[in-house]
């Protein structure tokens, strides 16, 4: 080394508090041989401290991980309101759905950011742990062949050696636990003031199943407008009178009650009409209904209930 | 001669390239006596960039100790700080 300025440089002063930190341990022994199972005992201890450190950083990424998910599936929910509430005319409960998403999007942006370095933490410390691993490998070969060897006299170089390397690796991956528990615990704050946030409804839960006020006034919305439908629906009934209308939509209604006629007609309800797909259930009947049922066709009132009361669950509850 | 990056490993560096590590290395320690966050920055990146280009990573079964120490890329000018004193960052 050449160029020793009044300054000393960085390097050189780490390097420094390295080499003290190692030659302190090494005069506390007296046979200079007894650093060696003491320094290889302190070195396995470390290295189950560095792997239970990688399961620690781990455990916090999949934490966020699984945070960063909700706050997705969040986000996503209160676009599909701020949309559905648009659609009913309703830019207020739009405006509010469209801010809380940017609440939760803005939680997500920052954990996203902390996610990347929960796993640039992970990396280094798997790698850290790889190597000092490799080293320890070594450490002990070079234990065994001078304890067997050297007199102690004659160890003291070589240990020194063989110690300073190891120390340093030691000093090294220890500094990397160190940074990584921080990490990991500023972490887990930050992933415990998400769960509040999120508990509170200050960005609503959406995987806990909770009802939150916006879909509960979108769902009156709905609702009020169904019941709308419906007094529609039958007041139409009543003025164009009922056999006309069965007329129109018998064929594809239900053959079975269709079939059974009269008698049928208080259990028809249950049948059919809240079936989740209706569109499917009134084309893929008539096949075989229209066969089996069309000679008697005029049913009953009800029969002509089921084509748009189906329809209008579908309208309410299918988005 | 033998640099460590700490939290990278270690690397054998030709010792031609000690003059341009000196002078970023007084860079280096001169922003941080002053506190000069880009200072600090610059002189960092600049070293490390040195010590990979100019540098073969040494096998990990190697037990030497590095002649030169260097923090690793995402250290703060605190802790840097922190490492230059003996009771400070360095476990030991």
């Amino acid at each position: 080394m050449k160029g020793t300025a009044a300054l000393m440089g960085v390097m050189k002063r780490v390097s420094l508090v390295f080499k003290a930190k190692a030659n302190k341990a090494l005069d506390k022994m007296e046979d200079p041989r007894e650093t060696l199972d003491y320094s290889y005992q302190r070195q396995l201890e470390l290295l189950t401290k560095v792997r239970r450190g990688v399961a620690d950083v781990a455990t916090s990424r999949k934490r966020v991980e699984l945070q960063m998910n909700q706050l997705q599936q969040q986000s996503n929910k209160l676009e599909d309101q701020a949309r559905k509430a648009l659609s009913m005319g309703r830019e207020d409960l739009a405006r509010e759905a469209l801010t809380r998403k940017s609440s939760a999007q803005g939680q997500l942006d920052e954990l996203q950011t902390q996610y990347a370095q929960l796993q640039a933490e992970e990396e280094k410390l798997t790698v850290a742990s790889q190597r000092l691993q490799t080293k320890v490998d070594a450490f002990r070969t070079r234990k065994e062949t001078i304890k067997a060897t050297y007199t102690a006299a004659e160890a003291q170089t070589r240990i020194n050696e063989a110690f300073s390397g190891i120390s340093e690796e030691m000093g090294d991956v220890g500094m990397a636990i160190q940074r990584a528990e921080d990490k990991t615990a500023q972490m887990q704050a930050r992933a415990g003031a998400i769960d509040e946030l999120m508990a509170s409804g200050a960005l609503d839960d959406a995987v806990g199943g909770r009802r939150d006020d916006i879909q509960s006034e979108l769902d009156m919305m709905a609702a009020s407008s169904d019941v709308e439908r419906e007094l529609a629906r039958l007041k139409g009934e009543l003025t164009a009178g009922a056999p006309k209308q069965l007329e129109g939509s018998a064929p594809g209604a239900n053959g079975e009650a269709q079939g059974a006629q009269g008698s049928q007609v208080s259990s028809q309800p249950s049948q059919e009409p809240y079936a989740p797909p209706p569109p499917s259930a009134q084309y893929a009947l008539p096949q075989q209904t229209q066969q089996q049922a069309q000679p008697s066709q005029p049913a009953g009132l009800p029969v002509s209930d089921l084509p748009g009361r189906a329809d209008e669950a579908q309208d309410g509850e299918g988005s | 001669m033998i640099v460590r990056i700490l939290g990278e490993g270690q690397f054998r560096v030709d010792a031609t390239a000690a003059g341009d590590l000196n002078q970023l290395d007084t860079a280096l320690e001169a922003a941080v006596e002053q506190g000069d966050q880009a200072a600090f920055t610059a002189a960092l990146t600049g070293l490390l960039a040195q010590v990979r280009a100019h540098g073969s990573p040494l096998p990990p079964d190697i037990l030497e100790p590095s002649e030169l120490i260097l923090p690793g890329q995402d250290t703060s000018m605190d802790e840097v700080r922190k490492m230059l004193t003996d009771d400070g960052l360095i476990p030991g």
